[in-house]
This record gives structure tokens, sequence and C-alpha cells, in this order.
């Protein structure tokens, strides 16, 4: 190799390192950092055993959401994008779309109040007032949404508020593919 | 009178009440250590840049008082990080766990170290095996005369 060739090369080298640099940190523009990964993806959800919000004598486990593939969604009424989202939610009911709640944090009246004057979407709520279940699934800001198979294993979770949008891109393809073919 | 001022005096000697307000009672000393340790090194997922010693947030106070708990009830240290970490993934921890995902980081830099080491010896060795600059015969004439003109002057 000739000295100039060599010494091209060398020159050369900072800036194929910036490039890379320049590349590694683009690709992390896009990124909203304030979605976290769920851990819980394919795992099957956590135990756990709390009260229906609707009714305190019944006790709630992981197998009560067996079944169907269904949503979770995480929840409360002191939230503002929960009520944004209430909406769609009631929609997705009419589509036949199986939910569970889990009211989180909340305040049990507020919340009973809430379902019967906005709509109740939910097949029943889990009754969750310490946080306890939301740290079982990693719940870090209300409200989210988990897609649940039959068996009960968590495929999916989407951290803010469900819309159509969202609906149509992140949660109908992993539905198809979840359904049985017939 | 004089006792006033005496008073008055001893007062400044009074030491500054401990500020740190812990709502949580330990067994042991130990074990508020290790609580202090364990919430200064987890990162609070809601509120991003702080840990969730420093944290206002809920979610924060519901983390502290799980580490609280897991503490008196005896869980060793790596047990309570490996209970987060499962449920909130390697965010929540402010030391990253070494594994393939993680390894640009933790050696990231020691790479971009020896790179620029290695860079650094080739380029003092490139200088060091150019030859001497060479001088051409009639600038050592030129360089002679100017010597032996000035050297009346030191």
């Amino acid at each position: 190799m000739s000295p100039k060739r060599k010494r091209s090369l060398l020159l050369g080298l900072p800036l194929l390192g910036f490039l890379v640099v320049l590349v590694v940190l683009g690709s992390g523009l896009g990124r909203d950092p304030s979605l976290l990964p769920s851990v819980l993806i394919d795992r099957p959800l956590p135990e756990f055993q709390a009260q229906r919000l609707d009714d305190p004598e019944q006790w709630l486990s992981p197998a009560d959401l067996h079944g169907d593939i269904a949503l979770l969604n995480i929840w409360a009424t002191w939230c503002p994008t929960c009520y944004q989202e209430h909406t769609f939610l009631n929609t997705l009911r009419e589509r036949d779309i199986a939910i569970y709640g889990v009211n989180y944090k909340d305040d049990r009246e507020a919340a009973l109040n809430w379902l019967s004057q906005l709509g109740d979407p939910y097949r029943f709520n889990i009754d969750d007032p310490e946080g306890q279940l939301g740290i079982e699934l990693g719940v870090y800001g209300a409200p989210e949404t988990f897609l649940l198979d039959a068996q009960g294993t968590i495929r999916y979770r989407h951290v803010g508020a469900l819309d159509e949008t969202v609906w149509e891109r992140e949660f109908l393809p992993r539905i198809r593919q979840l359904e049985p073919q017939s | 009178m004089r006792w006033i001022g005496l008073l008055g005096l001893l007062s400044l000697l009074a030491l500054p009440v401990q500020a740190a307000i812990d709502p949580f009672e330990f067994d042991h000393p130990e074990q508020r250590i290790r609580y202090h340790a364990l919430i200064d090194e987890l990162r609070c997922p809601t509120c991003q840049n702080q840990n969730i010693a420093e944290s206002n947030a809920a979610l924060a106070n519901d983390l502290r008082q799980r580490v609280y708990t897991m503490i008196m009830d005896n869980h060793p240290d790596s047990e309570i990080r490996n209970f987060l970490v499962q449920r909130y993934g390697d965010f929540i921890t402010y030391r990253p766990p070494v594994k393939p995902l993680t390894w640009l980081l933790w050696f990231g830099p020691f790479v971009a170290l020896l790179i620029a080491a290695i860079a650094l010896a080739l380029w003092i060795r490139q200088r060091n095996a150019q030859p001497p600059a060479q001088i051409e015969e009639t600038d050592r004439e030129r360089l002679k005369r100017i010597l032996a003109k000035h050297s009346g002057d030191l």
C-alpha cells in the first residue's frame, strides 16, 4: 500500500466512525423514549387474587380471563386519557371484543359511577386499589392495554389511549394471527 | 442577663436535626442501608430520568413500598432487583446486566479506546519511520556562513 493511500485510509477512519455513530443515534431519534417494551410478552398472566370491582365478594384469578382472545385494559377515573379512550372501548364492545378491566389505584365508588354514566365495555373489572396487580403487570401509567390469547398468555402491550388507528395497526393483525385458522 | 447570653451561645452548638424523613421503620440499620442503596439504583419508569428515591410519582412511591416490604421479608437484594426487572425490564435498573444486547453499552467505550490507542500507535510509528529531513548542500553552506557571521554576537 502506498503511503498516500494509507494516509487517506487513516483519515477516512474517523469519518467512517462518525457515520456509524450517526446511524446508531439517528435510529433512536424516531423512538418515543417514554414507551417501554413489556417484558411480559409471550408470558402467562402473573398470578393474582383480587376482588371483582362490582362484587367484592367474588375473588378473581388469571383463570377467569381464559377462554377468549381478549383485551386487558388498565384504567382509572383520575386518568384523563382513560376518559378520552373510553368511547373507543365502548365501540370495541359493540364489535364483540372481549375486554377485561383493571381499575388501577382508584376509588370503587367513583369507578362504578363512571361505568354507569359512560357505559361499561368490560366483561368485568378487577379491583386493584393499591396498584399491586399493576406492579405484577409492569404497569407504569394508565391507560395500558394488554392483548391476551385464549390461554391467557400476554401477546402485546400498548401504552396510552386506544383508538381506531392503534387498533388497526397494532391489534387487528395480531388478533388475526391468534385466531384459529378456519 | 449573663445566663441568657450563655444560653444563646449554647443554642449555637445545637446539632442539626437529622433532616431526611424516612417513612419506614427498619429492624436493623443494615436494612436501611440496603433499602437506600436499592432505591438509589432503581429507575422510575414514569419519570424516566429519576431514580425511585428521588421521584414523587405515585408509581415510585409504590415501588419504594414494595422494596421496603421485600427487605422486611428477608429477600436478598438480588431477588428484589430480579423481581422488578422481570416486571419492568432492564429499564428499571441504572445498572443494566451484561448480556449480548448491552455489550455495546458495557464494552463500547473500551473498544473505542482500544481503536484510538491502535490508531495513535500507528501514527507515532509512521512518524518515527520517516527519514530525518535532508538539507541541500547549498543550504548547509548558507547556514555555516550565517553562524560564522553571528558567532561574534554571542
